[in-house]
């Protein structure tokens, strides 16, 4: 039997201010298999945010293990997690906040390769490589190959998510985890967005983490579901079984509360 | 409104330093050589400004003098910005004791003023334009550190450090890539406010005799030699006081200006 | 016949001459007691038509046209004829609640000072009314709330004690900028409910913006499509549904309905049903 992508155990962050304490993550488990699309989903303080993060190893839990392909990540130092950099990839809510206001559009989605953890450091020494694969993503994408040297700002929301997610295919990643990649954006974009996403995930083969607090993206997206409610996994399975079947009177709840066009 | 300030900072700061350019190659008289003949005159023809005591032009003090106040804002300006700004995004970036050490460090440098810095460097090197600008300098690093903190915490605190992290760029990568690019126009900001404040301290140090030695004219020195005659001839404190006044208000004018222009929140709007 | 409570005619807007005009020849009416839905993306002059009906747009706008609101023209009139109106005849509720509320005072006082701005009412008549309009949107224990700070509150409370200042004056129109935008789910269907309940009981009439048709229609039944500053379409929730007239409409629709499709699908995108002008 192959082993997961993803295994976490019992990961539990505790964020201390003083005296107070607040446990963002209780104790969760879960797995992720290569080519699995897991939703995550929960409300603000879920802990949904905080459990990714950890995932991607930009922060260390309190307690609890992640490991990413047969490596606990949680207490490696940043020089060794080049394994996990040139794999997982992010995608965030808002691109206003995600893109560099200084840099060009270019500068933005090439950062990934010039970082010596990436591909072993290629792409860092060969600007000639870095530009052919700025082109590919931005033909990925659909952006038109001019929109290099302009500035985030000169882009439209949905253009902007589409740069980030730019950014993220570049190092040829294996795992995509975006959080909340719609949720900023109008209703109207937000199909487009979704669309790109869908049609990356399957042509490239991507295993995709998808956080949200929206159960219909989740429904059209994702394979399995995670709940996630004050830090604590509720319920974790395939997606029809939890729609049809919620396990938690929480999910039940989400699930209602999904607002529908309400005809007279 | 917030253009006026911009523009007239502007061109009280060029014309300071239009005229230390002029009197690099001209000067109405010579601002050193003592005429006693013509000491004290008023204001008039070919003196614009009269002469002072030893029967110097004041235009052409005044115009050499523009010289040494630009040269210590200049250097110490940047001592402490190149001091100061890297120590601030050290701090900035890094875990809780580094930013602790760097920080209370600032502090007690904080706790000298730059004219007690300059007395202690006069009594150790006796005064002269270098001790005073590095100690105006140095005890300028804490406001750039201060500054340069601040705007880093802000800066990696927000999604793109994020992403940038998650894509494995290293810390440097960031201090250099995310971090300086944004807090570039608050250190600017803060070098035009720290210009006016340098101005200040080295007609101070002038003043007091711990700066610049004789003869080289500076504003400070002017204002010295003028204080005795204040009663008898007020405008001879006039000259040198109402160009300090000038130079500070116009950096600091331009500070403000810079302040309003590059605010991104403004930016955003228009 | 009485006359509409809101009747905006020919409205238009521009922020300066070098820039495409906000909003071009915007009309509609209101009744009394009568809910509309704006929808819109981002830029085509939604929450510019709130602003103009409350007399907020910035200095740098020139306005045409009228803006009758119970028979005062609000278009071109100084903000000291305005604001007795605000607060009394309308008012309005924002996005984000945590920068609407002031947070160094008690919100329990913030909804007081509405009060007793325009009614001069005695303080502790005032407080008994604060405390009962709190109850009223549906907040717990509302004694303890009305003396608590904004920070203390969460994001759904908050969010209720800015309809409670928006209805604690009865105003006869009641505007609200995608209110619920920035709250949870679960939440946001507990207010949009209790937006519903409390419009109905105080007569109020409501202009709802939001950029999503699903909640517009939680709590109007007629919606105006807006697009790059006009009115493209005007109808009810159902008509608009099912017989849309407007490509960019139909467009909006489709894209809205991820519920109703084979998981793993092609979305709609709005772009399948309208180019833009400019194609």
């Amino acid at each position: 039997m192959t082993e997961p992508l993803y295994t976490v155990r019992d990961l539990t962050r505790i964020y201390r201010r003083g005296p107070a304490s607040v446990t963002a993550l209780d104790a969760v488990s879960l797995e992720v298999a290569r080519g699995d699309r897991l939703g995550i989903v929960g409300e603000s303080g879920s802990g949904k945010s905080t459990l990714i993060r950890l995932m991607a190893g930009l922060d260390r839990p309190t307690s609890g293990t992640v490991r990413f392909a047969g490596r606990e990540i949680q207490r490696l130092p940043e020089r060794d997690l080049a394994f996990l950099r040139s794999e997982v990839q992010m995608v965030f809510q808002d691109p206003r906040g995600s893109l560099d206001p200084r840099m060009r559009v270019g500068e933005i989605i090439t950062e990934p390769l010039r970082s010596a953890l990436i591909d072993e450091g290629r792409y860092r020494r060969d600007p000639a490589a870095r530009e052919r694969r700025l082109r590919e993503v931005l033909n990925a994408v659909d952006l038109p190959a001019d929109s290099a040297g302009r500035y985030p700002h000169e882009f439209s929301g949905g253009q902007r998510q589409r740069i980030a997610i730019a950014r993220a295919l570049a190092p040829e990643p294996s795992v995509l985890i975006a959080d909340e990649p719609v949720s900023a954006l109008d209703v109207s974009v937000r199909a487009q967005v979704l669309n790109l996403l869908n049609d990356l995930v399957r042509d490239i083969g991507l295993t995709l983490v998808f956080v949200t607090h929206d159960l219909s993206v989740v429904r059209h997206l994702c394979t399995r579901v995670a709940v996630l409610r004050n830090g604590k996994l509720l319920e974790e399975g395939p997606t029809p079984q939890v729609f049809s079947q919620p396990a938690s009177d929480y999910t039940a709840q989400l699930l209602a509360a999904v607002p529908k066009v309400r005809l007279g | 409104m917030k253009r006026f300030t911009l523009v007239v900072g502007l061109v009280l700061v060029c014309s300071v330093v239009l005229t230390a350019l002029v009197s690099l190659v001209w000067t109405p008289f010579d601002p050193i050589r003592v005429v006693a003949a013509d000491a004290l005159l008023k204001p008039g023809w070919p003196h614009l400004l009269g002469t002072d005591a030893f029967g110097i032009d004041i235009v052409s003090r005044l115009m050499i003098g523009a010289q040494t106040t630009l040269q210590v804002g200049i250097i110490a300006v940047s001592i402490a910005a190149v001091v100061g700004v890297p120590l601030g995004v050290l701090a900035g970036q890094g875990s809780g004791w580094v930013s602790e050490v760097v920080m209370r460090a600032s502090d007690v440098v904080y706790a000298f003023p730059a004219l007690l810095l300059a007395i202690l460097f006069a009594a150790a090197f006796g005064g002269s334009t270098w001790t005073a600008m590095a100690a105006i300098g140095i005890a300028t690093i804490p406001a750039f550190a201060r500054v340069a903190r601040a705007g880093t915490l802000h800066v990696m605190a927000s999604d793109y450090v994020l992403a940038a992290r998650s894509c494995g760029t290293s810390r440097m990568g960031i201090a250099v890539r995310h971090v300086m690019p944004n807090i570039a126009p608050l250190i600017g900001v803060q070098a035009s406010v720290a210009f006016a404040t340098a101005i200040l301290a080295e007609a101070g140090l002038s003043f007091l005799g711990l700066g610049t030695r004789p003869p080289t004219p500076t504003w400070g020195r002017m204002l010295r030699d003028a204080q005795n005659l204040l009663f008898g001839d007020p405008l001879q404190s006039l000259w040198p006081g109402l160009a300090i006044a000038l130079a500070v208000l116009g950096f600091n004018l331009l500070g403000d200006g810079l302040r309003d222009y590059l605010d991104p929140q403004l930016r955003e709007v228009s | 016949m009485t006359d509409p409570l809101l009747i905006v005619s020919n409205l238009s807007i521009d922020f300066g001459r070098h820039r495409r005009p906000a909003l071009t020849d915007v009309s509609f009416e209101l009744a009394d007691n009568e809910r509309l839905g704006i929808i819109g993306e981002s830029g085509s002059g939604k929450t510019v038509t709130a602003l103009a009906i409350m007399g907020l747009l910035p200095e740098t706008a020139t306005a045409s046209g009228s803006i009758r609101l119970r028979g005062n023209e609000m278009v071109n009139t100084g903000d000291r004829e305005l604001a007795p109106l605000r607060g009394n005849l309308m008012s309005m509720v924002f996005q984000e609640p945590m920068t609407a509320l002031d947070p160094t005072m008690r919100v329990g006082r913030q909804v007081a000072e509405v009060l007793t701005l325009h009614q001069h009412s005695a303080k502790e008549a005032a407080r008994s009314a604060v405390v009962a309009m709190l109850a009223r949107v549906g907040l717990p224990d509302p004694e303890r709330i009305a003396d608590a700070y904004p920070h203390q509150l969460s994001g759904g409370q908050r969010q209720r004690v800015v309809l409670a200042m928006a209805l604690v004056n009865s105003p006869d129109l009641v505007i609200c900028d995608e209110p619920t935008t920035a709250l949870d789910v679960t939440v946001q269907a507990h207010v949009l409910a209790t937006l519903d309940a409390v419009l109905d009981e105080a007569n109020a009439a409501c202009l709802f913006i939001s950029h999503d048709l699903a909640v517009v229609s939680q709590v109007c039944d007629k919606v105006l499509v807006m697009l790059d500053g006009r009115v493209v379409e005007a109808g009810t929730v159902a008509a608009l549904f099912n017989d849309a007239q407007h490509p960019y409409t139909r467009g909006l629709i489709a894209a809205s309905r991820i519920d109703q499709l084979e998981p793993g699908s092609r979305l709609p995108q709005v772009e399948d049903y309208w180019k833009g002008n400019d194609a």
